[in-house]
């Protein structure tokens, strides 16, 4: 038992990733305002990259720039996961921004972010 | 120094990256549609001189994007499966721009006709991308790429209803690329590679020893998921009638034929090179493919039967066929692979065809995408009439064509795994009846005469009457007669991965 | 006494979306009349609540298993912080080993992303693109996106805004702006050499425009920024990347030597491409940064 607690503290960076992941995706599927659903698409993103970096890091090592002429690779921690963490951020700026102009452009037609109702009125209209 | 044409897949990504990239800089929407045609015929006839060097040769080739060799730097890989696939990619983004040109410039704004090209070429090159790639990761970028480009695509047309299906279609892509990127982190915490021959050889040593079994598992899971996400796998697939149906002719020749081919013949090249296909059998995962694959076989038909839409129809038509492509993947057996394979290409073919003779075939009546008010429109527009039939013929399975074939194939697969024989043919044979059901009848009503309707007046398309048309059918019918030969060349080339 | 209740619950009103303005009779003059709801829908329909309800269900037990699937393979996973963990191999060592020599950055993970690993990020950048693009293709204004009335309004709110520029926000950009301009050009500069780089220096040039557009105004930045210079600054830094870039891979995959000299490490003009094309990223994430806030606010740039 004391050591699956001390397991559970050791791996808090990925638990909490995995929640925050769970509670992304439960908001990019349930909710109906589309504001709120690019902020569960933004959670479910960050948790994954908290996952990434939390895999990169090991403990006691510092940050992955050559200091002082040493370069043994014992001193610096993994410096891939921070190159892949940065493309996902990226990749996720430029998806909110198109997912962002979209919701803009439906509130213009239909005046509100509710996507059952714009589905609905969209529905509505094509009868 | 290396042969030359080991370049092809690296010069054929750039040069469509650096096409779009450029196209800000031309000065008329025109110009960039004759930039994304110039481009897409020449990675056509750089793909063919790729196909021509390495399918005699049965060869087999890795190259490094950079100075750096495999567990360092990204790189790409290259066989006769990618050079088909790249050539059929190039080829039917060609024909689909050629074909549906015209209603794209109606129906696409003249100040947003260039930004339509950049995505366009950027889709070509993730497409690529995507077939070559030999590092998960590059795979996930271009994945990302080809999602914006496409929802781009679809709602180029801008009315209320694409938006909405775009926005919908977008929130369920990123659910499958977010399920995909964790899947590439969690494989590159268990085994510390990102490219695919080391994270083989990784996966072997970890599957010996019997270490982070269960972490392996939920990788292939997440991995499949996040692909059967974007290519329209049944459960998974709800967005794609709408996304499809609504986007301009050339976007949903274009999404149904290539797109969703893309991200199958990616989950292809992972399942081969990264876990091997024993491995993926072991886990399962195959067994789950077979079942969505069949389910979705049953219920794509029978939407598609309900569908009165034409637009809808088609692509209702497209969640059964890739049902049949995962079907294949999931029987087991090698040859199931290979039939998958060619259903793969038969239906980047067909389902163009189809696409482009169902928009023209509406233009005769204002646009109309009403299947019953669709009578007697091949007679105004014969081409598009020849076309549509012989591309329905095709999905019934008519001996000859494309669609024959393909599904000869994976029956004859069927019946070398006993286990899974039945099921198969079953749903096979509801699936090819309901087909039947559903497109006969289309094409019984665009050949009957209709005295009382008041027909437009059809431009002459010639691009489409003579290029589009001719080649996409020509290609349907070459994949029918030559389907024992494509089976070889696909079952090497899949030997080779 | 009156006076600040009231205050407090206009505030509580306008914090919750009730009412749009906080002190709506200052505004009597030009506000707009709130537009018409396009149309309204009345109570959903059985069936649809039906399927709603089992909607959300059926979400939220997948969810949950996915959540218990993933906590249990992060059980299953290597501890947290560990030397020893299978993602600590060869190509970490060499990247931190041999990277200087080979790449010239000081900084290993620059030297990553824009060296072992550009291609991706030669990706990453056409994204970038791809979402200006397509953000531009939905809201610049064109004959479907906008209505005259609502043009008039705008129009007619720009030029009182014009008039009655927040002078705090002005002084503040004022002081504040040459120190971030001079920041973002210092983090792009050093991107091989300290954390930081293209992205980031980008970011916060981005963020310098976008505060000196808002302080005075778009008009102001049109003088030096407008779609033409966004355009052509765009396409020739990520042209520049993806030139240089098959350049080098083009002749690295043939094993030739690229001509570029790497420099001596730690000085400023060092590790050969990659400080250029930290220079191009740096320019496309600034303008794209500029670029969404500009054609969101306004529909245009």
């Amino acid at each position: 038992m004391k050591q699956f607690i001390v397991e559970l503290i050791n791996d808090r960076f990925m638990i909490a990733a995995v929640l925050l992941f769970g509670l992304g995706f439960m908001n990019l599927l349930l909710q109906k305002n589309l504001i709120k659903k690019i902020i569960g698409f933004n959670v479910m993103d960050s948790s994954i990259f908290l996952f990434l970096a939390s895999q990169g890091y090991i403990n006691g090592r510092i940050a992955p720039i050559i200091t002082n002429g040493v370069f043994d690779a014992e001193v610096y921690i993994n410096p891939i996961p921070s190159g892949l963490v940065l493309t996902g951020i990226v990749v996720s700026v430029s998806v909110t921004a198109f997912f962002l102009a979209l919701t803009v452009r439906l509130y213009g037609i239909y005046k509100t972010v509710d996507f059952d109702e714009i589905m609905l009125l969209i529905n509505k209209e094509a009868e | 120094m290396l042969p030359y044409y080991y370049n092809i897949p690296a010069v054929s990504i750039l040069l469509c990256m650096i096409s779009g990239i450029s196209i800000p800089l031309l000065s008329s929407g025109r110009r960039a549609y004759r930039l994304t045609l110039f481009v897409s015929a020449t990675v056509t006839l750089l793909s063919a001189l790729l196909m021509y060097k390495v399918i005699p040769l049965n060869e087999y080739f890795t190259y490094m994007m950079g100075h750096f060799p495999a567990p360092w730097g990204n790189e790409l890989s290259a066989g006769p499966l990618e050079a088909m696939m790249g050539f059929i990619f190039g080829l039917v983004m060609f024909l689909s721009l050629l074909g549906g040109s015209m209603t794209l410039f109606h129906d696409i704004l003249p100040g947003k006709q260039k930004f339509y090209f950049t995505m366009m070429n950027m889709l070509m090159a993730a497409l690529l991308a995507m077939t070559y790639t030999n590092d998960l990761f590059t795979g996930y970028v271009f994945i990302e790429i080809s999602t914006i480009a496409a929802c781009a695509i679809v709602v180029a047309r801008d009315t209320p209803k694409t938006i909405g299906s775009t926005i919908r279609y977008l929130a369920i892509s990123l659910l499958g690329s977010g399920l995909f990127l964790i899947g590439v982190v969690l494989l590159y915490c268990i085994t510390g590679h990102l490219l695919m021959p080391n994270i083989q050889t990784q996966v072997l040593r970890l599957v010996s020893t019997g270490l982070y079994t269960v972490p392996l598992t939920v990788v292939a899971g997440l991995l499949f998921v996040g692909i059967a996400i974007k290519s329209a796998l049944f459960p998974f697939g709800a967005w794609l009638p709408m996304a499809h149906g609504g986007a301009t002719t050339t976007s949903s020749a274009v999404l149904s034929g290539l797109v969703l081919k893309g991200y199958i013949v990616m989950l292809i090249k992972i399942f081969y090179r990264v876990f091997t296909i024993d491995v993926i059998r072991d886990l399962n995962v195959t067994n789950i493919m077979f079942a969505c694959g069949l389910a979705g076989m049953i219920y794509g038909s029978i939407e598609a039967f309900r569908e009165e839409h034409i637009k809808r129809m088609l692509a209702h038509s497209s969640m059964a066929q890739i049902g049949y492509i995962f079907m294949g993947i999931g029987l087991d057996v090698n040859l199931g692979v290979a039939a998958a394979f060619l259903q793969i290409m038969v239906h980047a073919f067909v389902k163009p065809l189809l696409f482009l003779c169902a928009g023209r075939l509406s233009e005769v009546y204002d646009h109309e995408k009403s299947s019953y008010r669709l009578r007697g429109s091949a007679h105004k527009d014969w081409v598009a009439g020849i076309g549509f039939t012989i591309g329905a013929m095709s999905m019934v399975g008519i001996p000859l064509l494309g669609g024959f074939a393909a599904k000869f194939y994976l029956v004859t697969s069927a019946m070398m795994n006993p286990a899974k024989l039945w099921p198969a043919l079953i749903t096979l044979m509801i699936s090819a009846v309901m087909n039947a059901l559903y497109y006969m009848p289309e094409v019984i009503a665009i050949w009957t005469r209709c005295e009382l309707c008041t027909p437009n007046p059809v431009e002459s398309n010639l691009g489409f009457d003579l290029i589009s048309a001719p080649l996409l059918a020509s290609g349907v019918i070459f994949l029918g007669l030559n389907g024992y030969t494509m089976i070889q060349v696909i079952q090497r080339g899949l030997a080779l991965l | 006494m009156n006076i600040e209740t009231n205050f407090f619950k206009r505030l509580n009103d306008w914090v919750n979306g009730e009412a749009d303005r906080l002190f709506p009779e200052l505004h009597e003059t030009d506000a707009p009349k709130p537009p018409e709801p396009v149309a309204t829908i009345g109570p959903l329909p059985n069936k649809d609540v039906l399927f709603l309800t089992s909607y959300q269900a059926v979400a939220l037990i997948v969810v949950i298993g996915m959540v218990s699937i993933l906590l249990y393979t992060v059980y299953k996973l290597p501890l947290f912080g560990v030397a020893d963990n299978p993602a600590v191999n060869e190509v970490v060592e060499r990247y931190v080993e041999k990277g200087l020599e080979e790449t010239g950055a000081v900084n290993v993970v620059a030297g990553m992303i824009l060296d072992y690993r550009a291609f991706d990020t030669l990706g990453e950048s056409s994204v970038l693109l791809l979402a200006i693009t397509s953000v531009m293709m939905l809201l610049l204004k064109d004959e479907k996106n906008t209505d005259p009335d609502e043009e008039l309004i705008e129009a007619h709110e720009a030029v009182i805004e014009d008039h009655n520029r927040d002078m705090i926000l002005q002084t503040m950009t004022i002081i504040l702006m040459p120190a971030i301009m001079l920041y973002g050009i210092y983090v792009i500069l050093n991107g091989h050499l300290s954390p930081g780089g293209g992205f980031s220096g980008g970011a916060i040039l981005g963020a310098g425009l976008i505060l000196f557009a808002s302080g005075f105004g778009h008009n102001r930045v049109k003088k030096f920024f407008n779609m033409k210079t966004f355009r052509t600054l765009t396409t020739i830094a990520l042209l520049g990347y993806g030139v240089l870039k098959t350049y080098s891979f083009l002749l690295g995959a043939n094993h030739l030597p690229t001509g570029i000299p790497l420099g001596t490490p730690g000085a400023i003009f060092s590790s050969g491409l990659i400080f250029v094309l930290d220079i191009c990223v740096g320019l496309i994430v600034a303008c794209t940064m500029y670029g969404f806030f500009s054609v969101f606010s306004r529909g245009e740039i």
